[in-house]
């Protein structure tokens, strides 16, 4: 009995540009997933809560303001706080390489840059979940 | 089988009120099979409190915006609401885009609203085979309100009125003259109709004609007959008024005792579903059964043997009260 993968794909931040972030929410309903979208100008508070309460397998988070290095160990440190330090975060946008490396060392899954195709992220997110071939 | 999950601890966390572990059961309940059945067993004697409202009517037709305006509405009542938000599972790759929350942000910060998008998987109605067990889980979490709105589409919407006790259709002023409505059977099922996007001008004539047709309706005597609201979600209003005719249909029941008996009929389709099922898994994980209608194929096939005359010798053979054999197999 497989079991579905569960995303929640989010677009934190003030920008109102959510093109990409629908880009791949599609593609991953696409590969099979259950994808939750939940809109633009999420806070760090939304994007884990809502998280947690769909029990999702994974985050991505989409950046593109320039608040990654505050966005994603802030997102880290609530799902922590609620009890679902398992969720996996990954995240897409315009990142600098040094940045990428720190938060990889944070423990950020995988960040993905702009142009990714989006088979790459599907084929990422199943590798990350064996238990639901 | 070996279960995934570690169940007695969910549920010992679940009892504490933790969120992370309510939405991890309503996962364990919409895979199904063992795990889901202890986890109804074991929650089961809480349920029976919350009152469960169904949103139902055309794609885009403002669901979401109005579920949202509502629960926010209830929660300065101090209600605990959970909202069951379906969206449909593509039939093409079997994933799903759960998009009902994007209208649903302003309840996220809230931790008195429970927000669950579930995609509607295997079921043809509109919405989740396992909507009832989802609701018993919010309601064992101790919420007051469950809201559960509707994929929307197509004209399968019905197994709502048998999960709800009240059912809301939302309509548009773009939803045509209400033929649409009837066609789809919403007049049959709906106890409360709503002329959403009322900030549109043509609104008031499409709500006077739902008006109509509810009018022509027959209702029996002390019966109830819908009632007609206009609201617009976007500019907040009229969901006071909505609000009001949810409750003043939840008093008609009470006053009537429908609530109770409302309760029974649920329960007593859902012994029935669930036996349905459990027969159904072990007829399938049934080996023995396998071999046998294997074994005899070829009689069928050469046209000895007629379909329904294997099933009979069959029907002596794979009796009920057996045990043997895998009930969750496949
Ligand atoms: N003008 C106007 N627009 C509205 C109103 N209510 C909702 N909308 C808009 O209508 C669109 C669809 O709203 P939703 O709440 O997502 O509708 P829905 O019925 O949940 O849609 P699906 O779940 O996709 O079937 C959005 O763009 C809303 O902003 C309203 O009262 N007036
Ligand atoms: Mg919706």
């Amino acid at each position: 009995m497989a079991r579905m993968i569960r995303v929640l794909v989010a677009k934190p931040g003030l920008d109102g540009h959510d093109r990409g972030a629908k880009v791949v929410a599609n593609a991953l309903k696409d590969a099979g997933m259950e994808v939750i979208y939940t809109g633009l100008h999420q806070t760090p508070e939304m994007i884990a809560e809502s998280a947690v309460q769909e029990d999702v397998d994974i985050v991505g988070l989409s950046i593109l303001s320039g608040a990654h290095m505050t966005m994603f160990p802030r997102v880290m440190e609530l799902l922590k706080e609620k009890g679902a330090e398992h969720i996996v975060v990954f995240g897409g946008g315009i990142i600098p390489a040094e940045d990428v490396c720190r938060l990889e060392e944070m423990g950020v899954a995988r960040i993905f840059g702009p142009g990714t195709d989006t088979g790459d992220i599907a084929s990422f997110i199943k590798g990350s979940f064996p238990d639901t071939e | 089988m070996s279960s995934r999950y570690d169940i007695e601890g969910l549920l010992a966390r679940f009892l504490e009120g933790q969120t992370a572990a309510a939405a991890r059961l309503i996962t364990v309940l919409e895979n199904g099979g063992e795990d889901a059945e202890k986890v109804l067993d074991a929650i089961f004697s809480r349920t029976g409190n919350a009152y469960r409202v169904g949103f139902t009517g055309p794609p885009g037709a403002g669901k979401s915006s109005l579920v949202s305006r509502l629960a926010r509405r209830f929660r300065s009542e101090d209600a605990k609401i959970g909202i069951i938000a379906i969206d449909p599972t593509s039939p093409f790759s079997g994933g799903a885009l759960l998009g009902d929350r994007i209208r649903m942000q302003s309840l996220f910060e809230d931790p008195g609203v429970f927000v669950r998008s579930l995609a509607s998987r295997g079921s043809l109605g509109g919405i989740s085979n396992c909507t009832d067990e989802v609701c018993d889980l919010m309601d064992a979490f101790g919420k007051d309100m469950i809201l559960i709105e509707t994929v929307g589409v197509g004209q399968s919407e019905l197994e709502i009125a048998e999960k709800a006790h009240t059912v809301v259709v939302i309509l548009v002023p773009e939803s045509g003259d209400g033929i649409q409505a009837m066609k789809a059977g919403l007049m049959e099922i709906g106890d409360i109709f709503v002329m959403n996007k009322s900030d549109h001008s043509d609104a008031e004539v499409a709500a006077m004609e739902i008006e109509d047709s509810i009018k022509l309706k027959q209702v029996p005597e002390g019966g109830w007959r819908p009632l007609v609201v206009m609201t617009s979600a976007k500019e907040d209003r009229g969901i006071g008024d909505l609000a009001g005719l949810i409750r003043k249909h939840r008093e008609y029941l009470e006053d009537n005792d429908l609530m109770r008996r409302k309760r029974k009929k649920i329960l007593l389709s859902r012994v029935r579903n669930a036996l349905m099922d459990r027969m159904e898994r072990r007829l399938r994980g049934s080996e023995e059964v396998k071999r046998i209608v294997s074994g005899r194929m070829e009689e069928v096939y050469a046209g000895r043997l007629s379909p329904y005359r294997l099933v009979r010798e069959l029907d002596g053979i794979v009796t009920i009260g057996r045990s043997a054999g895998p009930t969750h197999g496949e």
